[in-house]
């Protein structure tokens, strides 16, 4: 990888003289990208594809299971067997990319809109349902999934991951066999606005802890555009905080795997945290709750919708002789069984017995915790 | 027989209204096809359906309010059970075996209701344009298929508000649905398309077509009715040459400060009457008759009536007579915008004290209006226009053409008399036709 690229992109490194502020117009780059589109090749002077075409057909695969399972989501609340969803349509080139670059060892901490990646790293799709009939509690065993709890507290989760990261480094440093893990942090682009997400960048800059933060830009805050939150580009805010950064075009699914496998790499050797900034659209709402025609244009959704990730992917396989008619009716027919899949698997969801919210807080319960879980069975029993 | 339960939609709503069935009784649905779309108190939805098979009965009617977890439709799966026991019993029948998929169970919100038959509601009567045989043929057009209307929410609401019956239109949008054009040009917005079904016109004097009242429409109807019948309204006119104002308008928009600002007449015109009701605050003020006392506002927050996609609003500009020409301007400015895009929230129209309606953007010289709300008196502006008009005194008197309106002021009568009221009119009127005397206020 290009070792020019220590701050961000080399053509957009402020151009102020050293210890002076210099307000300048921040300055546009160009995306990375390497699928255009229209479904052809384009090249980066920083970034290159690693994949071949099988493995970015099973890439068009992921992506269309993820799609129906999210449709799925969003249709089990409109018939009322969800409480919410929170929609990720058009998302999903990042959720497969990341997932492609992940190590076997890394840790992922999400924030609410993961849930492709969550069935990509092995969580039962149950157990995310769950979250979202209100029964699920989240504890499933991370160390196991290595997806941690599905954040719905709004940059929460980054100091976790953050704090995960500098406990792998101590672990290596103390033990040198000890596995490579680094931490993937997810987070939005509202989410840039929050303190402790501020706090996050800090900590991982001052420790050089082995994390990634994954800036999922999707123009959106609920109804908050994101020019509303950043004056610059939202990559460009890593700077500050003296972390490596870089923006890509998350409805490209090659160049989000690239970029991601960068950021991976640096990590895994040492070199301390990165940001990547996915620029993508939500084309869906907010959530259910939400009624994005309310603080957005139409025009706008359709412009994003010529820009989406699957059928870019679609077209340059088929250009590549990687992918054919069959293959498409094939996956289709996939994709139509796990709907039936999803839709069954919210029948399965099961609720927590009410003690259980004591039995996971420490590895050994306190004489605290016994005597309040002894009472909340008492005051059950007599209801 | 599967009995679907109204979900909620959203975080804790209570109810929604049926706006529009898209499946009629008898109709073969799919899992996941769009049944039904509702309007709650946050968005339009539109709901799947959680089965397969064939609608048996539809058990709410189109513009019914109903509460989270009624039972609407009642669709035969193959899974047999009579219609009669619906709801209980989908609830605790053993499940379905074999190739069938497992019948969906109310998990959150919008479970069985302890007394299902006593809440069902009578079967819907399919609305007369629905059983219209399809394709009533006059000028060659083709209507739409008996009983399925496909469009978008928006369109939907769109056509709900300018009070266009969807089944009447003709859909020439993809795959049949009708497109927000087809709704415009229905109600007579665009540019006009025989689309419009004119059945029978020429033999009935009183054909047409109905539109329920709802929406906007139904709200302003309550609003102006409420405004009639609690003010005692009196409208004064007062017609002067606003020439100075106009070449007024022309000079800002020349300056830096306004760059970027639309800057027009009614920005002026809102200028004028803050200034004026500085004089007269019992123009400014609330009748309360119940309480027995009149209340003076400190602020003006000054409603602007404005014609959006959505019908009149009256979006209020707080404390508009604290602003300066700028901040005023900008105020107005990002207030249309808002309005235009249909973006306007509930907070952007209370609160008012007074408001300005501008019928001169229509060519008119000058209306009655009716007072907002709680409010005691209402601006109309009319049209500038070139009229001839006497200058000069004396010797020099001659007649000129220059740039003339109409003001009209109403107010209510309980707080405001005659000499108040023309006090105010004839205040707005000098710093309209002499700017420069603003001054004075």
């Amino acid at each position: 990888m290009n070792t020019a690229m220590s701050i961000g992109r080399p053509t957009d490194r402020p151009s102020a003289q050293p210890g002076r502020f210099q307000p300048q117009q921040p300055v546009e780059t160009p995306l990375v990208q390497l699928l255009r589109p229209d479904g052809t090749l384009t090249s980066d002077p920083d970034f290159a594809p690693t994949l071949s075409a099988g493995q970015v057909a099973e890439m068009l695969r992921d992506m269309t299971l993820i799609r129906r399972f999210d449709t799925e989501g969003t249709a089990l609340q409109r018939k009322g067997q969800l409480s919410l969803w929170a929609p990720l349509l058009g998302q999903e080139a990042i959720q497969v990319g990341v997932h492609a670059a992940l190590g076997q060892h890394d840790h992922v901490f999400p924030s609410h809109r993961e849930h492709g990646l969550a069935m990509l790293m092995g969580l039962p799709v149950e157990r995310l349902l769950g979250i979202f009939t209100g029964q699920e509690t989240g504890d499933w065993d991370a160390d196991e999934v290595r997806f941690h709890h599905l954040n719905m507290v709004i940059g929460g989760h980054t100091l976790h991951g953050v704090g995960y990261a500098m406990a792998q480094q101590r672990d290596r440093q103390a033990d040198a066999a000890a596995d490579d893990g680094v931490s993937l942090i997810i987070h939005g682009d509202g989410a840039i606005s929050e303190g402790d997400v501020n706090e996050a960048y800090i900590f991982a800059a001052a420790y050089q802890a082995p994390a990634v933060f994954l800036c999922v830009n999707n123009q959106w805050a609920i109804s908050e555009p994101v020019e509303r939150q950043s004056i610059v580009p939202l990559y460009q805010r890593a700077w500050g905080f003296g972390i490596p950064s870089v923006r890509v075009d998350g409805n490209d699914v090659l160049a989000v795997h690239a970029a991601m496998q960068w950021a991976l790499d640096r990590a895994r050797n040492g070199e301390g945290p990165s940001f990547i900034e996915a620029f993508t659209y939500r084309v869906g709402a907010h959530t259910t709750s939400d009624d994005p025609t309310k603080y957005r244009s139409k025009e706008e959704t359709a412009d994003w919708q010529i820009k989406d990730p699957l059928s870019r992917t679609e077209t340059w396989l088929r250009s590549e002789g990687a992918w054919d008619d069959a293959q498409q009716a094939h996956l289709d027919q996939e994709a139509e069984a796990f709907g039936a899949q999803v839709r069954s698997a919210v029948n399965n969801v099961t609720t927590p017995r009410f003690e259980e919210i004591f039995d996971r807080v420490y590895a050994e319960p306190t004489p605290d915790l016994i005597a309040q879980r002894a009472q909340v069975l008492r005051e059950v029993a007599a209801l | 027989m599967y009995a679907f339960n109204l979900p909620d939609p959203g975080e804790g709503l209570t109810e929604a209204e049926i706006t529009q069935w898209l499946v009629s009784e008898g109709d073969e649905v799919r899992i996941n096809d769009i049944l039904v779309e509702i309007e709650t108190a946050k968005s339009l939805v539109e709901l799947p359906s959680p089965v397969s098979g064939k609608v048996h009965r539809l058990l709410v009617e189109v513009g019914q309010t109903i509460e989270i977890g009624t039972p609407i439709i009642e669709i035969d799966d193959g899974s047999g059970d009579p219609a009669m026991d619906t709801v209980e019993a989908a609830a605790d029948r053993p499940e379905v075996l074999g190739e069938t998929e497992e019948e969906p169970k109310h998990l959150v919100g919008a479970g069985p209701l302890p007394e299902p038959t006593s809440r069902r509601r009578p079967p819907v009567e399919v609305p007369a344009a629905q059983q219209e045989p399809a394709a009533v043929e006059h000028h060659g057009a083709v209507t739409t298929a008996v009983g399925k209307v496909l469009a978008k929410p928006l369109v939907r609401r769109l056509a709900r508000d300018l009070g266009v019956k969807l089944s009447s239109i003709r859909p020439t949008g993809p795959n049949g649905t009708v497109s927000r054009e087809d709704v415009e040009a229905a109600a007579g917005l665009g540019k006009p398309v025989a689309a419009v079904l004119e059945v029978s016109a020429a033999t009935d004097p009183l054909a047409g077509h109905t539109a329920p009242i709802r929406g906007v429409r139904k709200a302003t109807a309550q609003n102006v009715a409420a405004s009639v019948a609690k003010h005692v309204h009196v409208t004064e006119f007062n017609t002067i040459d606003v020439s100075a104002m106009k070449s007024l308008v022309e000079r800002l928009k020349e300056r830096r400060e306004f760059r970027g600002l639309h800057v027009s007449p009614l920005l002026l015109h809102a200028k004028a009457v803050c200034l004026a009701l500085a004089r007269h605050p019992e123009m400014n003020a609330t009748w309360d008759g119940e309480a027995g006392q009149i209340q003076y506002h400190d602020d003006v927050n000054l409603g602007i009536a404005a014609a959006t996609p959505r019908g009149l609003l009256v979006p209020v500009i707080k404390a508009a007579d604290k602003m300066n020409l700028v901040e005023l301007c900008r105020a107005i400015n990002d207030l249309v915008t808002t309005a235009r895009e249909g973006r306007l929230q509930p907070t952007d129209y209370s609160g008012g004290t007074f408001s300005i309606t501008n019928v001169g953007v229509f060519g008119i010289d000058t209306g009655t209006p009716i007072i907002n709300g709680d409010e005691s008196a209402i601006l109309a502006m009319g049209a500038v226009k070139r009229r001839p008009w006497v200058v000069g005194s004396g010797d020099t008197e001659r007649i000129e053409p220059r740039w003339v309106t109409t003001l009209a002021v109403s107010f209510d009568h309980q707080l405001i008399d005659g000499e108040q009221g023309s006090l105010f009119l004839a205040d707005v009127s000098t710093v309209l036709s002499e700017p420069e005397l603003a001054l004075l206020f």
